[in-house]
């Protein structure tokens, strides 16, 4: 034990001595939830749209005029005729063209119908799907009220709504949670992922694996200041969320500390396994960079929902514990929910963790021969 | 020049001969494309709807129906009352709650107004929203569908009919595909290029090689031009790749021109691996390296509205993006490949990308020093 504590003081010795990487460290994850807290979001605002309007009648011009007071849109530019679509949607500025049939009131009082149709820009499927159902949506409400207008009509099935758990409707509930797991996972695995390699690398190693350590001991020795270092993160992560965000804490505190130590535990061990197995620092940075950043962005669920995923993905997800943490921290947060409504999600966790320390202590054992 | 060919000569054999360099370079981006491109869709579909029926009536049921034939709701199941419903909102299984109340459907025959109950889980907000004015649109239908139903009411003149359509142009079945595979290309070259040059200068920096390199006349522009070549291609390579895969795998559409792409692409790698050589010279370790192009690659990635729309970011960000050379790049595959735009439409982007590349490129000259 003595031996052990030994150890883990030089560890501590040789990671806070180097005030460089410290600060790089704790400057990284608490400007990086900031950037990304405000940055990553889906909200509509301001979208760049065209008009195409030959008949400017009266209700042509109020229906503009409620599109653009929505906030959502602002007016780019007013076509003449279609042709000129192309042009503008290759520039990029205009997502979105709306367009309503020739003589529109005319049409609309005479036969009794008229036309509009909304043409967005395909190629950014996210930003053409919500153009098209605001738009959608705020001019069938427009519709509605010239039908109440113009005739007696009466709506009889008439729905209220309640935003549950995000009355505010602020996108922040849906990311801030998703790039926290994101910064988590990415961090504590680079950390840990170049000690070992590094260790091999400058022929320490050799020095570590005569001392009386046991393997257990050296891994764990390597992983405690590491530890430290990210629950520091975690705390300061959760105060800015808190603070900046506004993010609640709905259910225990305790507990939600307690998952995150699990998760910087997880990520700190995939670190530690990854450390093992790679032989220079070269391919542990490679491994642990390019082959978490983007499953652990696409597949977590943090921007894209899995539910709306193929089904297979389901499945592909299943063995990415990002994907669990994000459940675990949404759930504690802004939910309320208790270990009951989670604990098959912490089990994940703990046992993905189990599993890496164990490959860890395998992989090592072969390298002492 | 002999010199600078030289020098990439020696780059070459020495990354040829890392089996793992190799293997990151190529298999890794052929795995996650084939495997990230399909995943993505933003699509709400499938919303799972919990009915609390406190009506049981023709009118209660005939919405419910309607509801269960669209496309975007399922209806998940009934729940015998309203907090039960939300319990099982809590637990994450159904999205949407929806309650009629008793008497909703005498309400409506005299007369007057059903009111309906919908419960939407919006952590979420976008979803929710969408969610929201889908059900809105099925309601607005129901409503048309049975206030000219003779038996329900006396027969109303119907409301003039203006109909609203949508067309999605370059991309009219809105496949996420199209969308995705320019974003994750850009990212894949970015993190690759970057780690690999600048992984590779504070290599020679730990293990002492770069002095060898100090001590011959090599100039401080050859040194770098030297050190950016090999990677500068190797991206090109990876780019040529991704864009194969795309083809074959996802039969992605190419509209514009591939020069076109190539000169963007040429012009950004410049700046990017100048900005990795850069950093690269006042990094001491490799881990201090990785840290920092984790830092940088991360917010490019992010910010330049690969996955989401960059329109959506604060005013701040979106002037940031001016100097993000990764949003640049994004924009142009994207425009180029779906869109078929030319090089008078992307003026602006490859202007403010030479500028990045002379600047970064610059800068990394400037920042190195021939020192023993």
């Amino acid at each position: 034990m003595k031996r052990f504590l030994g150890f883990v003081r030089k560890e501590f010795l040789h990671i806070f001595r180097d005030y460089r990487t410290l600060i790089i460290l704790f400057g990284i994850p608490a400007t990086q939830i900031i950037l990304f807290g405000y940055v990553v979001t889906n909200d509509l605002k301001e979208a760049g749209i065209g008009i195409l309007d030959n008949s400017k009648d009266e209700i042509t011009r109020s229906i503009t005029a409620q599109l653009m007071a929505s906030g959502f849109f602002h007016l780019e530019t007013e076509l003449q005729s279609e042709s000129e679509i192309d042009a503008l949607f290759k520039a990029g500025d205009v997502k979105a063209v709306i367009t309503y049939g020739d003589n529109f009131s005319r049409r609309l009082t005479s036969e009794g119908v008229a036309d509009i149709a909304i043409i967005a820009d395909g190629s950014e499927p996210n930003v053409a799907s919500l153009v098209t159902s605001y738009a959608s949506a705020i001019i069938n409400d427009c519709i509605m009220e010239i039908a109440t207008e113009k005739v007696i009509f009466r709506i009889p099935v008439i729905p209220e709504v309640r935003m549950m758990y995000n009355q505010e409707m602020s996108s922040h509930y849906m990311f801030v949670p998703g790039v926290i797991t994101l910064i988590l996972i990415l961090v504590c695995a680079l950390m840990t992922s170049v000690t070992i390699t590094r260790e091999k690398e400058i022929g320490t190693m050799e020095v570590l694996l005569v001392s009386p350590l046991k393997p257990v001991q050296i891994i764990l020795g390597k992983v405690a200041p590491y530890f430290l270092l990210s629950f520091i993160n975690v705390i300061v992560i959760l105060l800015l969320s808190w603070f900046v965000f506004r993010l609640p804490v709905k259910g225990s505190l305790a507990l939600l500390l307690a998952e995150c130590m699990l998760y910087i535990l997880m990520g700190l061990s995939l670190g530690i396994m990854i450390s093992t197995m790679a032989s220079t620092m070269q391919q542990a940075i490679f491994i642990s960079f390019l082959g978490l950043l983007l499953p652990s962005l696409l597949l977590s669920g943090f921007i894209y929902p899995i539910e709306h995923m193929p089904v297979i993905y389901d499945y592909v997800s299943f063995i990415l514990p990002p994907r669990w943490f994000v459940v675990i921290i949404k759930s504690i947060m802004i939910k309320g929910s208790g270990l009951s409504d989670i604990w098959r999600e912490t089990l994940f966790l703990a046992g993905a963790t189990m599993l890496f320390i164990g490959i860890s202590l395998r992989k090592f054992k072969s390298r002492l021969e | 020049m002999r010199t600078i060919l030289c020098l990439i000569r020696k780059e070459f054999s020495q990354i040829g001969r890392n089996s793992l360099i190799l293997r990151a370079v190529f298999i890794v981006p052929l795995l996650q494309m084939l495997i990230l491109v399909p995943a993505v869709t933003f699509e709400i579909k499938n919303v799972r709807i919990a009915v609390v029926d406190n009506d049981l009536s023709q009118t209660s049921r005939g919405l419910i129906n309607r509801l269960g034939s669209s496309e975007f709701f399922i209806i998940e199941g009934y729940a015998e009352s309203a907090a039960r419903a939300e319990q099982v909102m809590h637990s994450d299984g159904c999205d949407v709650i929806i309650t009629f109340p008793a008497g909703f459907e005498k309400e409506i025959t005299n007369g007057g107004v059903g009111r309906l109950q919908v419960i939407v889980n919006a952590i979420n907000a976008v979803g929710a929203q969408l969610s929201w004015s889908y059900l809105n649109a099925v309601i607005r239908d129901y409503n048309m569908a049975i206030t000219v139903t003779p038996d329900l009411t006396e027969l109303q003149i119907p409301p003039p009919a203006i109909t609203v359509s949508n067309r999605f142009w370059y991309n009219n079945m809105l496949d996420y595909k199209y969308y995705m595979l320019p974003g994750i290309l850009v990212i894949l070259v970015t993190a690759i290029s970057f780690l690999l040059s600048g992984l590779n200068m504070v290599k020679e920096k730990e293990s002492g090689t770069i002095e060898q390199i100090n001590v011959t006349p090599v100039g401080k522009y050859q040194l770098i031009i030297s050190k950016m070549i090999p990677f500068l291609i190797i991206g090109l390579a990876d780019l040529s790749l991704g864009l194969i895969i795309g083809k074959i795998a996802f039969n992605i559409p190419f509209e514009g021109s591939l020069l076109t792409m190539f000169l963007g692409a040429v012009i950004f790698m410049t700046g990017l691996l100048g900005l990795a050589l850069f950093i690269s010279t006042f990094s001491d370790t490799q881990q201090q390296f990785m840290f920092i192009a984790f830092f940088f690659t991360m917010i490019f990635i992010l910010m330049s509205g690969i996955f989401t729309p960059a329109e959506s970011m604060p005013d701040w960000a979106r002037k940031f993006n001016i100097v993000n050379p990764v949003a640049h790049l994004m924009r142009i595959n994207r425009m180029v490949m779906l869109k078929g735009s030319g090089i008078s439409d992307i003026a602006a982007e490859l202007k403010s990308l030479t500028l990045i590349a002379i600047v970064f490129t610059s800068l990394a000259v400037w920042s190195y020093r021939k020192r023993i």
